[in-house]
């Protein structure tokens, strides 16, 4: 099982978008263009990219706070995404969500989320109606480690593996949740052994390779899709940047940072593609032309996007609308 | 009209929402033998163990699990077993649920129904024995209602079935097995619409559930010394059928407001305010709250017995208003 030349190479321009969407909107966040916090998955790439390669359009994804790269490799558009960054009216949840609290249900990505965990519930309740419908669709629920630490992560698991559903949960361990290193939370030394004690599949996987990512998350996948339920992978990466903007990561080293730029998921994926002849670098310099210029148009979309009028504050709490308080 | 209790009745309920909407399903703890109040009982054998789900004892799962095949095409009814427990899942409710459409714009629908055996009664103790009703009026997003008679019961749990946003339904423990007319066709109560269980012209008494049964017998009590007390139900928090409250107040010029959680920042407390801002000027003398004290529900029974709500209670406070 290996990925052919056409998917290694929209994985390699897929972790380029979410690569230059991260560090274009640092730069935005930076220059005071977006409101609010900010939480970016630089060296991350791999995982997000690899894991929805995996996935059909109707599949699902459940995501974390750190989450525009699981939604860009999902296939949601960047206007929408970066227009709700900038709290612009026509952003994909016209200003409500922002970066943290953001969905898109055309592409089955149902939500960011500010609490840890929290999709590892939400994950079961998918799978139960995947099964209902017999519709043989998948979903993978993205958390760090540091969520792997509370309750919901273990009330997830068990309920998807006792009803056998089809949901991947699919552990980022970045070593760090926000600024306390996993070796010191985290027990056992591993979170994918925790899959053991649910009697249901557990792999690490080296998660800055997109490869063994792509293919950890087509094994789980394949498995839900045939009914014998969930599995739990953990992809070991390495967070280049601070947990949110603006962090000054007094808490590690900087030779870590170093590290992460050394094992780059994006370069090591450019070097094989070199390696096997698929990309030369003015294929190269074209596939970054085309996202820049992605980037660009949903830079100048969001920049040009009214912003919501205040009473819209108080729409869309209910279906109908206006209700009686 | 048949008489069912209210247990019955909401079983009835569910198994008519279960026939007309294959999407409706049952999870809980305990509740394909209908535990632990008989309001499930013999759903299973309707509709068997796919619609009629013994969940382990994990509430964040049960309730965010219900958030997540609610969003993605199911209608799932949630038995929380005692509503104490939803600070176990207190994430998945208030962050999640309650959020779900407005926090994504209005993509999502989330048609998900809570039910929440709830109430002070029998000894529960400490963690069987609260209203925690005004912890969800206070989280925007979720609807609520509060039913005081099989008939409600049933069509209030119809309606929230219904609705394709999430409700919660509290059902007062102690009523389960209080009897009551329940018509024989199909009829839904809409959320907002309160109603008067008793009329009468001197002093209006805005009750919740088992409140309602005991203001009804303090107007009982009071109509033999010739005081004529009216009891509205609001029947549902959130919406609330303010306008109902205030026709009642404006008519009597008095107010009592009669719950069972605690005194403090309660949902009488809201609802008092409610009546100052739309009736200030009607009232003849200030409102008067009836409610537990700002204690945790005791165990023993004369203990318990103290801090429970009573009619008793209620004569006194009429009385107050009258003063």
């Amino acid at each position: 099982m290996a990925p052919g030349p056409d998917l290694l190479l929209q994985m390699y321009a897929g972790m380029l978008r979410v690569r230059l969407f991260e560090e274009r909107v640092r730069e935005l966040f930076a220059n005071g263009r977006l409101p609010g916090f900010l939480h970016t998955s630089i060296g991350q790439e791999a995982c997000a990219v690899g894991a929805c390669a995996a996935l059909r359009a109707d599949d699902y994804v459940l995501s974390t706070h750190r989450g525009h790269g699981h939604l860009i490799a999902k296939g949601g558009a960047l206007r929408g995404l970066m227009a709700e960054l900038y709290g612009k009216a026509n952003g994909v949840c016209h200003g409500k969500g922002g970066s943290m609290h953001l969905a898109d249900a055309s592409v089955n990505y149902l939500g960011a989320n500010g609490v840890l965990a929290a999709g590892c519930v939400l994950a079961p309740g998918v799978g139960l109606s995947i099964k209902r419908r017999g519709s043989a669709q998948v979903v993978v629920t993205f958390f760090g480690d540091g969520a792997a630490n509370r309750g919901p992560f273990h009330e997830g698991v068990n309920l998807a593996a006792v009803w056998t559903l089809p949901v991947v949960f699919f552990c980022e361990n970045n070593r760090w949740a926000s600024s306390t290193a996993s070796s010191l939370s985290a027990a056992g030394g591993s979170i994918a052994a925790r899959a053991a004690g649910y009697g249901i599949p557990g792999e690490t996987v080296d998660g800055n390779d997109v490869l063994a990512v792509w293919e950890a998350t087509t094994r789980a996948v394949l498995r839900a899709r045939r009914g014998e339920g969930p599995s739990l992978i953990e992809a070991r990466t390495i967070r280049w940047v601070g947990h949110f903007e603006g962090d000054a990561q007094a808490y590690r080293t900087k030779a870590e940072v170093e590290e992460g730029r050394r094992t780059d998921p994006l370069a090591r994926l450019g070097r094989l593609l070199e390696a096997r002849q698929l990309l030369d670098a003015a294929h190269a310099g074209r596939i970054r032309a085309g996202v820049v210029a992605e980037i660009d148009d949903a830079v100048a979309h969001a920049e040009t996007s009214p912003l919501p009028a205040p009473q819209d504050a108080l729409a869309d709490l209910f279906a109908s609308y206006p209700w009686s308080r | 009209m048949p008489v069912l209790d209210m247990g019955d009745a909401l079983n009835l309920a569910l198994r008519e929402e279960m026939r007309r909407d294959p999407r409706v399903y049952c999870i809980g703890e305990d509740i394909v033998l209908g535990l632990p109040f008989g309001v499930t009982k013999g759903l299973v054998d309707e509709f068997g163990p796919e619609r009629v789900l013994n969940a382990p004892i994990s509430e964040a799962a049960i309730v965010g699990s219900a958030m997540g095949a609610a969003v993605t095409g199911l209608v799932p009814v949630v038995d929380m077993h005692f509503a104490d427990f939803v600070t176990c899942a207190m994430d998945e409710v208030v962050n999640q649920i309650a959020k779900s459409r407005y926090m994504f714009g209005g993509q999502l629908d989330c048609p998900l129904t809570l039910r929440m055996p709830y109430g002070i009664g029998r000894s529960g103790g400490g963690h069987h024995s609260n209203s925690v009703e005004a912890w969800f009026v206070n989280t925007p997003g979720l609807k609520v209602c509060i039913p005081s008679t099989p008939a409600d019961a049933r069509g209030l749990l119809k309606t929230a079935i219904r609705d394709p946003d999430p409700v919660l339904v509290f059902e007062h423990r102690g009523l389960y097995r209080v009897t009551g007319e329940v018509p024989e066709a199909e009829t839904p109560v809409p959320l907002g619409a309160a109603d008067v269980k008793r009329p009468g012209r001197d002093v209006t008494v805005i009750a919740t559930a088992r409140m309602v049964h005991a203001s009804l017998e303090a107007a009982r009590r009071l109509a033999e010394e010739g005081v004529e007390v009216e009891v509205v139900d609001p029947r549902s928090l959130v919406p609330l059928d303010r306008e109902a409250l205030a026709l009642s107040v404006r008519r009597t010029h008095r107010a009592v407001i009669a719950e069972e959680g605690p005194m403090r920042a309660s949902v009488g407390a809201w609802l008092a305010w409610v009546i100052m801002e739309d009736c200030f000027d009607d009232l003849d003398a200030p409102i008067v709250r009836v409610a537990a004290p700002d204690v945790p529900i005791p165990f023993s029974p004369p203990l318990e017995g103290f801090v429970t709500p009573d009619a008793d209670d209620v004569v006194a406070a009429v009385r107050q208003t009258l003063k």
